[in-house]
């Protein structure tokens, strides 16, 4: 890390831009620029060969994105891939066709003309639109238009792209991501976008490198030269020096080593050196991760975050929908357990429903904003309960801060439970259902809220920042962030302590989990179940593998004395150094 | 002529999947249909229509039928909005 810091300070040949998908690799750009759309708006002389030609362009390219459409499919499955779907409706939307033609056999005009024209009344009023899936909305069909109106002008796609290229582009559509990825790009670099575009969604579950949102990345990197990108850091290189491109080519290896390495870690179970079994699970975000979840050696997902189906999906699922994807992970994970986790909305998590709040952290979020649309919580809560058939689905609450918010989503799972008995629907009514711990007035209710649940998992990210009052997105205050500090050891202490003595199951499920550091003291506190990205399953587990409880639990009798964050750290560095143990931290 | 106001019931309103299905149930009829809303008028037979109006959860919109099949149409229309797109 500090080596990677040197790098950047050092030089001036970088662009810095959103870590879109992860992954390294050095190879040659390929700039891509979408010729810009020239439409002759001139009169055409055989009104009959103008219809021919726009119906010959609709063919062809119903003909592309079918192309794109089953590639999409086999590459992403089918959920996601339904982006293209909807674009297909649209080349078969008949009121779209018949006006483009009435207008060409009225007006005689070129065909290209009066699409541009017809599409564009659709465009500006969704781009008036303030609601942000309305925009996204109009890119698709700003996609569909382009594709029709090159058809028309019989131009063909230029990918004439070598293999291992690292695609360099103002933007990349959905389109362009998925096919680009057939010649074996190993890399998207843009101009635009952020991290939930359609484009972002496509390079992470292709596993394929992208920084986005790297300005001027177009004009800086020159056609055909060699360029690194970093997709972990966000950052790409261009004109590598000797001394980066070695840097890096260190560091790829060393990557493919770890996980080559990791690989014989992954059947092995995670148990200390005395004998205490410590479960490790997954975190998920979108259904794609499932194969990394089973190949890394986690017990199952002990975190599903729903909310992300939202902002893949654009729109909200309903329940039909909601029951065939949890029903489908259920499936693919079984005989393994998931934790479904109700929509966490509001907060940074996603603006879709109410943009309009001053203060969102503090706001309608979590189970305030389920609470608030019953409608919809029961319908996800019905939804889970009917992937639940295997029993081996759990359903989790967040950002609970009162009891009466837990009595009140027991009352109407238990009100969803009835309704499926009524219609005969089968579910497991035995289903476990827990609350996250995040916010501080819930930390301290610990053992009062023990009592009305079935788990507590707590969510780290959130608890730290609600507890030390600090926007760790603030630069200006981010420093007092820390999973180390004192205050945040003890409320770990205080709610593990609760939940033990209630004989409740608790896990954690913030990133301090994947944090090798924080390990012992999780251990040590007698948490016995983490919930961590999969890649960082690999190394815990080898860590775990390596401790002992007892000397976790004396680490932790140290702790409880110190008074700041930096001796925590120095004393655990010491018990490390101590027990031999090597935090294996190869991949940042 | 059939004119009448209708309320989005459903949470999502009316996103790409209940414009598919306003669409598919509307080009089963003979009579024009339009949509009315925000000073905006599309064809409700057109999905590019009905996907550029937002329409979201608990707003209005205003229906319009004409043709020889216009009650029919207003009925199976109007009852899959009232029913939340089979979404409640």
């Amino acid at each position: 890390m500090k080596e990677f810091e040197e790098i950047l300070k050092n030089s001036s040949n970088w662009i810095k831009g959103i870590p879109a998908s992860p992954g390294i690799f050095t190879g040659k750009a390929y700039i891509y620029t979408k010729e810009k759309l020239e439409i002759k708006h001139g009169e055409v002389n055989d009104v009959d060969e103008a219809i021919k030609s726009f119906k010959e362009a609709i063919q062809r390219s119903s003909y592309e994105l079918n192309k794109i459409f089953g590639l999409a499919r086999e590459k992403m499955g089918d959920q996601r891939a339904s982006i293209f779907e909807a674009q297909l409706m649209i080349l078969e939307d008949p009121q779209l066709i018949n006006s483009i033609e009435q207008r060409i056999i009225s007006e005689r005009r070129e065909p290209e003309f009066i699409v541009y024209e017809v599409f564009n009344k659709y465009l500006n009023v969704l781009y008036a639109s303030t609601e942000p899936y309305m925009k996204e909305r109009a890119l698709d069909i700003d996609d569909i238009m382009q594709r029709l109106i090159r058809n028309l002008q019989k131009k063909r796609w230029v990918s004439r792209i070598q293999n291992d290229a690292i695609v360099v582009s103002k933007t990349l559509t959905p389109a362009d991501t998925i096919l680009f990825s057939r010649n074996n790009v190993k890399g998207y670099i843009t101009e635009h976008g952020g991290l939930t575009s359609h484009a972002a969604i496509i390079a992470r579950s292709l596993d394929i490198p992208a920084v986005l949102g790297a300005i001027n990345s177009t004009s800086l990197i020159e056609d055909g030269s060699t360029i690194i990108i970093d997709g972990f850091h966000g950052y790409c290189f261009f004109n590598p020096s000797e001394s980066q491109l070695k840097y890096f080519k260190t560091k790829q290896e060393k990557i493919r080593l770890t996980q080559k390495k990791m690989e014989g870690i992954n059947s092995l179970p995670a148990v200390t050196t005395d004998g205490k079994e410590i479960k490790l699970f997954s975190n998920v975000d979108i259904s794609g991760e499932i194969e990394n979840v089973t190949s890394c050696g986690s017990e199952g997902i002990g975190l599903y975050r729903t909310e992300q189906l939202i902002e893949e999906l654009g729109e909200f699922p309903d329940e039909e929908v909601q029951e065939r994807i949890y029903s489908d992970l259920a499936a693919k994970i079984y005989p393994l357990n998931i934790t479904i986790r109700a929509f966490d909305l509001g907060g940074d998590k996603t603006r879709l429903f109410h943009p309009h709040e001053a203060n969102p952290f503090l706001g309608l979020r979590g189970v305030r904003f389920l609470l608030e649309n019953e409608e919809l919580f029961r319908m996800q809560i019905r939804a889970v309960l009917k992937a639940s058939v295997n029993k081996n689905v759990k359903f989790m609450i967040p950002m609970i801060s009162t009891i009466s918010e837990v009595k009140k989503c027991n009352l109407i799972i238990k009100e969803c439970m009835a309704e499926l008995d009524s219609k005969g629907i089968n579910y497991d009514s035995s289903i476990q259902t827990g609350i996250m711990i995040e916010v501080p007035a819930a930390a301290v209710m610990a053992s009062s809220l023990a009592k009305e649940t079935d788990f507590f998992s707590i969510g780290t990210n959130d608890l730290i920042q609600y507890l030390m009052a600090v926007d760790r997105g603030n630069d200006t205050v981010a420093l007092l962030y820390q999973e180390f500090n004192p205050a945040v050891l003890m409320t770990l202490k205080f709610i593990s302590e609760a939940a033990i003595s209630n004989k409740l199951p608790f896990s954690i499920c913030g990133e301090m989990a994947a944090d090798p550091m924080a390990v012992p003291v999780l251990i040590g506190l007698g948490f016995e179940s983490l919930s961590l990205s999969p890649s960082g399953i690999p190394v815990v587990k080898q860590i775990v593998r390596s401790l002992s409880y007892s000397k976790c639990v004396k680490l932790i009798k140290k702790l409880e004395k110190l008074e700041s964050e930096k001796e925590i750290l120095d004393t655990i560095e010491q018990f490390f150094i101590t027990h031999k143990i090597s935090r294996n931290n190869l991949i940042f | 002529m059939v004119r009448q106001t209708v309320r989005i019931v459903n949470k999502a309103g009316l996103h790409t999947r209940p414009a598919a299905m306003l669409v598919k149930i509307a080009s089963k009829f003979k009579s024009e249909f339009f949509i009315e809303k925000d000073g905006y008028s599309i064809n409700g037979k057109s999905i590019i229509g009905v996907m550029s109006i937002g329409a979201p959860y608990d707003s209005e919109i205003i229906l319009q039928f004409e043709g020889v099949d216009e009650e029919e149409m207003a009925e199976a229309i109007y009852t899959v909005i009232a029913r939340g797109f089979e979404e409640l």
